[in-house]
């Protein structure tokens, strides 16, 4: 470490063989920290898959310039130093049509890929498409407040805080919105994020390979307990999540004193399980702040 | 001599050139306060909505007095570019009647919003009400404020190139104030008044 | 007598904050000390703090940003500090510390830091550049350095009285807002946004009006130095973009002063409309940042080289292009709210658009180096570094400008890596080398 520090800085001797060796070894050690396992990197998702996918591809057609940029800026850095006196010297050349034009042309082209690429993808990837009709997935209405998230389960009638539990085999339909600042919905293993804001609905709409436990998180900042709003996804089996749902019968009711309780601002390290909660709960947190004017704004997909 | 005219002409021109940009920086301000008008025009939280709360001879008026008054400050910048001190004199006083008249219908106006419970912290829609057309009002006291002073240095000095490109400056100022009430008769009030 | 300010403003809560006020205060002591024991003040006062010549000015500018470079600097460590020892623990700041130099490390690094740098390296040089006397108001250029040194004072200030900011950099409400915000950090932090970007208003103004109507008989428009015209561009771009920010600081401020409900939960405000403006003034504020250092690298590539630049049209034109596209992207910062497919379609496009002119002027820059003869002096390190690192952070700019990668790497390390990535180098490197060039 320190010698390659000291090459960093030190008088300029390029010796390649020794700076190409020591950035290989500090990409060896990077690569193996926890990039490794990123979600990003291994979706456990269609969605996530997709995106991941996108990634690379896009990063592939990125390369096609990028790599002779890398090439060119150390060969003729190296070539044309000073000292290179053998180099060919043309101190006046500053004009090259043709060159001028592929300049131009060749990063315009992709873009112009990249362009269609983006048209396509962001429709199909659209995170308000939902990915089966509506009966077939399960409906979570999600409140965020400081530093807690607090899921609905309309037709099962329980709630959860700071978990989310579906079956595996559904897609899940997320419908947010925020009793609090902004926030943003994040499952990176399973693709996506949308902001969650007061008096608006925005839709999420995920799915899952198979059966598996994931991290979710509010990904926009929002104050001291930021960090620490995170929340634990777990994609279960038919069998599980009924039992999921018979335990969560059992635990208390989510009334009016304890969504006041929740609404403190306060970090939760266990999540929590409410037995009932009033219909038109959810309505009633968007009417809170709802307007005409957000009102319209919020339908988009039927 | 003639040099240092090109050289006084040359700045006066640099000086019209900078205020103009400022005035191009100053539309877009207002540009952006329309968009968010627009934007939140719907957003009156069940409170008094555009239909409800204008006058329609107060606009009116203050319509005719501040597009008068561009027309009378015309006329004091030819006045002063042909440096005739009391037509100068008598355009500009009328400019600023005019501009006092329309300052006090309007601040008038906003007083009697805040008596009937429609004050810019009752809604959206009435915060981007008070904060365009006030931003407006603003303008125009300062241009009154810069009148008074014009007035003072015609008071103490003859007419001179550099009173000449403070008035021009004034005059392009005084324009854009006048654009932008056209602007704010239009997209705020007229479509209030006729729905 | 002093309203709101009593003696709970002082930073007692913590050690740390107690000791970094410490420094702060004692730097500004020991400064004052030095000017006065070496009997100095009136010499300083006579030639340089009303100093109306555009080089002093340049260079105060430049002290100014060097000294916030520090306080930003510092911050950064602070911050990596914590994120490194917070591992399964808490660190040694509590969060409401962290969260204050958090928001005052991206305020100073790009208002205060780069903008005034920018703006000193654009005043000493430009002017000379096109051969013209001084700059064309430099009384207004004056006032201009006092609006942003009152500005970068105001966060000083407020670094030390009452607690700084919490809301970030963007200070996006609703949690800007005094439901969520009730310290005066915000207050000091509009404040500051606000008078220093009349300042920089000003500048603008300043300079267009200088590159058009003060150049030497002979300096056409093709003949500019490539400088001058990314400074004009950058000027351009300040006159228009930087009313979006006094806007919406302005908005803010009616919001947590005067009971207003711009962007509150209630009373029908908006939040989104914030985002919006902000980022129509943010977007091109990174092009205002990065223009005239790419100016420089125009500049150092060619001198070092020993060669003519090459294709200097194109580079004109691409420094054009950028800045006309730079207003037309800035949705691409909130492709998660929820917009529609076509609208971030739209948006992620135009941005992606912005890569080629881009893309031209790094190609440029290699092909001036292409059979020069290359002197490796610091400012030539400086921009092949730029060209290397630059390079992958505009390709991951390009990968967030694809909304669906978005939607994952959206606020995510990605996201400051890229901005880092791209205005470390595209901004800091260039002032470097500018300032040793």
């Amino acid at each position: 470490m320190g010698g390659w520090l000291r090459l960093g800085f030190g008088p300029l001797r390029p010796n390649f063989v020794v700076r190409a060796t020591a950035l290989v070894a500090v990409s060896i050690v990077l690569s193996s920290c926890s990039l490794a396992e990123a979600p990003l990197l291994h979706p456990s998702g269609p969605i996530a898959e997709s995106q991941r996918n996108l990634l690379f591809e896009v990063f592939a057609l990125m390369l096609i310039v990028v790599i002779p940029v890398f090439i060119m800026a150390i060969w003729f850095g190296w070539r044309y130093r000073a000292s290179a006196t053998q180099s060919a010297f043309d101190p006046d050349w500053e004009r090259a049509p043709f060159l001028d034009g592929l300049i131009w042309a060749l990063p315009a082209a992709i873009i112009v890929i990249l362009g269609f690429m983006v048209w396509r993808s962001t429709h199909q990837l659209d995170p308000y498409r939902s990915l089966a009709a509506a009966g077939d997935s399960t409906q979570v209405q999600v409140i965020t407040l400081e530093w807690k998230y607090v899921f609905l389960y309309p037709k099962e009638g329980i709630a959860s805080v700071n978990e989310l539990v579906f079956p595996a085999d559904k897609p899940v339909q997320l419908v947010m919105t925020s009793d609090s600042a902004m926030t943003s919905l994040l499952i990176p293993a399973l693709g996506g994020q949308v902001y969650a804001m007061a008096g608006m609905a925005t839709r999420l709409n995920l799915l899952a390979f198979g059966p598996g436990e994931f991290l979710g998180r509010n990904a926009l900042y929002n104050g001291d307990g930021f960090a620490d709003q995170t929340f634990r996804v777990r994609a279960v089996t038919q069998a599980e999540f009924s039992d999921w749902i018979a335990s969560a019968k059992q635990a208390p009711v989510l009334d009016a004193a304890a969504y006041k309780d929740l609404s403190q601002p306060g970090i939760l390290r266990r999540p929590l399980q409410y037995s009932q909660f009033a219909s038109g709960f959810f309505q009633s947190i968007l009417d809170k702040y709802a307007t005409p004017l957000k009102m319209q704004q919020t339908p988009r997909h039927p | 001599m003639s040099e240092v005219d090109t050289k006084a002409h040359d700045e006066a021109e640099e000086r019209s050139y900078g205020f103009w940009l400022f005035l191009m920086s100053d539309a877009i301000l207002f540009s952006l306060l329309f968009a968010t008008y627009a934007i939140m025009v719907t957003a009156t939280d069940n409170g008094p909505a555009r239909t409800e709360i204008f006058g329609y001879w107060r606009t009116a008026a203050n319509t005719a007095l501040l597009l008068s008054s561009s027309l009378t400050m015309g006329l004091a910048s030819i006045a002063i570019c042909e440096a005739r001190k009391s037509a100068a004199f008598q355009w500009i006083f009328v400019t600023m009647i005019l501009a006092l008249a329309f300052l006090v219908l309007e601040i008038q106006e906003f007083m009697g919003l805040v008596a009937q419970g429609a004050g810019p912290d009752r809604s959206g829609f009435l915060s981007a009400y008070f904060t365009l057309v006030g931003t407006h009002g603003a303008h125009v006291t300062v241009g009154l404020i810069w009148m008074a002073v014009l007035c003072l240095h015609l008071a103490m000095a003859p007419i001179g190139p550099a009173v000449q490109s403070a008035t021009e400056r004034l005059t392009m100022f005084w324009h854009l104030v006048g654009i932008v009430w056209i602007g704010i008769y239009s997209m705020v009030y007229l479509p209030g008044l006729y729905q | 007598m002093f309203g709101r300010l009593t003696e709970d403003a002082l930073p007692l809560y913590s050690e740390i904050a107690m000791a970094g006020a410490a420094v702060t205060v004692g730097g500004g002591l020991f400064v004052l000390a030095v000017v006065l024991w070496t009997s100095s003040l009136l010499y300083l006062w006579r030639n340089w703090l009303t100093s109306v010549d555009h080089k002093r000015i340049g260079i105060m500018y430049v002290v100014v940003a060097l000294v916030m470079l520090l306080r930003g600097f510092v911050d950064a460590l602070m911050m990596r500090a914590q994120q490194a020892m917070a591992m399964n623990s808490g660190g040694y700041l509590p969060p409401e510390h962290f969260d204050q130099i958090f928001s005052s490390h991206g305020t100073i690094m790009i208002l205060f830091m780069a903008m005034p740098f920018l703006t000193g390296l654009i005043n000493f040089v430009m002017p000379l550049q096109i051969g013209a006397r001084d700059v064309a108001f430099p009384r207004l250029n004056l006032i201009s350095l006092y609006l942003t040194a009152a500005g970068a004072g105001l966060v000083l200030i407020s670094l030390v009285i009452g607690k700084f900011s919490t809301a970030g950099w963007t200070g996006y409400p609703p949690f800007s807002e005094t439901e969520f915000s009730p310290g005066v950090g915000v207050d000091y932090w509009i404040w500051a946004l606000i008078v220093s970007g009349v300042g920089t208003t000003l500048t603008g103004i300043n300079f267009i009006t200088t590159i058009v109507k003060r150049r030497a008989p002979g300096m056409t428009w093709m003949r500019l130095p490539l400088f001058a015209w990314t400074a004009l561009c950058a000027s351009i771009l300040i006159v228009f973009a930087f009313p979006a920010l006094t806007v919406a600081g302005a908005m803010l401020a009616l919001d947590r002063s005067a009971g207003f409900h711009f962007f509150t939960n209630d009373g029908g405000g908006n939040a989104m409309h914030f985002a919006n403006v902000l980022w129509m003034w943010g977007h091109p504020e990174v092009y205002i940042l990065i223009l005239p250092a790419f100016g420089v690298f125009s500049e150092i590539v060619a001198t070092f080289s020993s060669k003519r630049l090459f294709a200097y049209n194109s580079l004109v034109f691409a420094t054009v292009v950028i800045a006309l596209l730079a207003f037309t992207t800035w949705l691409h910062h909130f492709f998660t709210m929820g917009a529609g497919a076509s609208v971030n379609t739209a948006f992620g496009i135009t941005t992606m658009i912005i890569a080629v002119p881009t893309g031209v002027k790094v190609f440029d820059w290699l092909m001036t180096m292409y059979r020069g003869r290359i002197r490796y002096q610091t400012p030539m390190l400086w921009t092949v570094a730029f060209l290397v690192t630059f390079t992958i952070g505009g390709m991951s700019g390009v990968l967030l400008a694809v909304p669906a990668v978005d939607y994952t790497l959206h606020n995510t390390t990605f996201l400051v890596a890229h901005f880092h990535n791209m205005v470390i180098p595209g901004a800091l490197f260039g002032f470097f080398a500018g300032y040793v060039y």
